[in-house]
């Protein structure tokens, strides 16, 4: 137990002093290994003005799955974080965090992209759809029925972007066959390796029309 | 104790200019400013800390997205999205081998957000490079390189120094370099350049990918009229999966037969350099040649002259000729 509460000590302190450090160095442009929120907090209580300056919010207007927003975020501030922990839109989800994945799969003004790599400040005016804005209330979009229905997913992590970038697929005429479904679904990848019934459900989808 | 470790990004300030005048301004004025547009490699640079720019200029409300056709050349505005390149009917009909190699690249989201500038302008992805607690003479001058005896499978056979084995990892340029496109650079006087003097080699300073100069911009990319190289074309991507990952090595090749003769031929190479590897020795060969299993064989031998391996990527030696005599052999059966 002792020994326990030692380990949460120090990592309290580890978490403090990187920060302080973080606040040292900040001006000099190094990058740090840091929990966002930690870093968040620290500059809404002004522990330092110049960097508290370094940290100023733009004021950004989007329309998210329909619904007008007015948000202030800092420029680095990615439309994965945005929608994940400002407006709570957490079907969208963070998998590599680098372009690697496709979890984060968004539509902005309705072409399919990574959201973990778009800063949320390029986006003022767009129209963002998550997997949220998708089904009509309680009626499914029919690409997330053909998920169901083909057991498109075993753990599902990946599903949400999966869907939306079917959704694109599908509307860019890009779902002719197998093939090409799979080439163009290769940005989704899928650790549970449900893809057959992923490709499945994308052509029936297709087939039987409006996505 | 297991520290919690998460890269973030460190601030910056974000401008989006609304000319270009600004924007070369801003970048002359100011050393530690970046232009953004897509952003799908430098936001993914500055997650990890391989890159820290100060500020961050927004090019994306500058008007130079159009994709044209001009008197004798074919001009792409610097926004223009991958996508929108590839999918474009001017490019799929006289540049279809810009369309392909275009296609071979990265995913459908990331097409839909990457710019032909900023396509031109992605850095290296080796390890290295990425890696911020290895040596790496191109992310911090003097640092060493850590591929030249570390894990190398993925890195350079030609134009190599012992400062960096690096390659550049685009796909399109493959294509922008065979087929002889023109860079258009706007600074305080606008320049134009051959597409193969833009990326250079790491020499003895790997930190410079390209010969852009301090205060200029991408404003656009022009492809000369040849309608001999729309006939038969080809991209060849040999990569570890099918789709979604880098070259190991490609070739673009297009090639024109006439009379049972080869007529007109363009290649180059992905994969195998610090920038697009045009094969201009085997170009010269093959011309007037008959396209044959012989001639191609030889062609892919005088590419491979002065090819050197560095351990892991030894099979790459075996691997880019054998990938030419494909791409040829493909475009010589559709011709």
């Amino acid at each position: 137990m002792a020994h326990h509460k030692e380990e949460i000590n120090s990592e309290k302190e580890t978490i403090h002093h990187t920060r302080r450090k973080f606040f040292k160095i900040s001006t000099a442009l190094t990058a740090v290994a840091l929990i966002p929120s930690k870093i968040l907090k620290a500059a809404e209580d002004n522990v330092d003005e110049k960097v508290a300056e370094r940290f100023e919010k733009q004021t950004l207007t989007l329309e998210v799955n329909g619904v007008q927003q007015t948000l202030s975020v800092e420029p680095r501030v990615t439309l994965l974080d945005l929608l994940r922990e400002q407006l709570k839109l957490t079907g969208t989800k963070k998998g590599c965090d680098h372009g690697q994945c496709g979890a984060c799969t968004v539509h902005i003004n309705g072409q399919r992209v990574l959201s973990c790599l778009s800063l949320a400040v390029m986006q003022n005016g767009k129209k963002i759809t998550t997997i949220e804005g998708l089904a009509k209330g309680e009626e499914l979009h029919p690409m997330q029925a053909a998920f169901i229905k083909h057991d498109g997913f075993q753990c599902g992590y990946c599903t949400p972007g999966q869907i939306m970038s079917a959704v694109a697929c599908v509307r860019e005429g890009h779902a002719d066959n197998e093939d090409e479904i799979r080439q163009y679904m290769s940005g989704n990848i899928c650790r549970c390796g449900a893809y057959p019934n992923i490709v499945k459900a994308i052509a029936e989808a297709k087939q039987k029309g409006g996505v | 104790m297991r520290q919690i470790k998460i890269k973030v990004m460190i601030n910056f300030n974000y401008v989006k200019p609304s000319t270009q005048k600004a924007v070369t301004d801003t970048l002359g004025k100011d050393a530690t400013a970046q232009i953004i547009a897509g952003g799908t490699n430098l936001v993914d640079l500055m997650k990890r800390g391989v890159t820290a720019p100060e500020k961050l200029i927004d090019i994306t409300g500058l008007p130079l997205k159009n994709i044209e056709q001009q008197k004798g050349f074919v001009r792409i505005g610097t926004l223009a999205l991958n996508s929108e390149v590839a999918e474009s009917e001017l490019i799929l009909k006289k540049f279809p081998l810009l369309s392909k190699a275009l296609n071979a690249g990265a995913s459908p989201q990331l097409r839909n957000m990457a710019t032909v500038g900023g396509n031109m302008m992605q850095r290296t992805r080796c390890s290295y490079f990425y890696d911020t607690a290895m040596p790496c003479n191109k992310r911090k001058a003097g640092s060493g390189c850590g591929a030249l005896k570390g894990y190398n499978r993925m890195h350079a056979i030609f134009g190599t120094t012992e400062n960096c084995i690096a390659v550049h990892p685009s796909d399109m340029c493959i294509a922008l370099v065979a087929l002889d496109a023109v860079v258009v650079i706007s600074g305080k006087a606008d320049r134009r350049i051959p597409f193969a003097d833009f990326h250079r080699l790491p020499g003895t300073n790997p930190e410079k990918d390209n010969t852009l100069q301090k205060g200029e911009m991408i404003t656009a990319i022009e492809i000369p009229d040849n309608d001999a190289l729309a006939k038969n074309t080809v991209y060849v991507k040999v990569r570890d999966r099918a789709s979604y990952a880098f070259a190991l090595i490609s070739v673009a090749a297009a090639l024109d037969v006439k009379g049972g003769n080869i007529s007109a031929v363009r290649l180059a190479m992905g994969g195998v350099a610090h920038k697009p590897w045009r094969l201009t020795a085997a170009e010269t060969f093959l011309k007037g040649k008959a396209p044959s299993a012989e001639n191609f064989k030889q062609a892919a031998a005088l590419a491979m002259k002065d090819a050197k391996g560095f351990g892991h990527n030894n099979f790459k030696l075996k691997l880019a000729p054998n990938t030419i005599v494909q791409a040829l052999t493909t475009v010589s059966t559709q011709a």
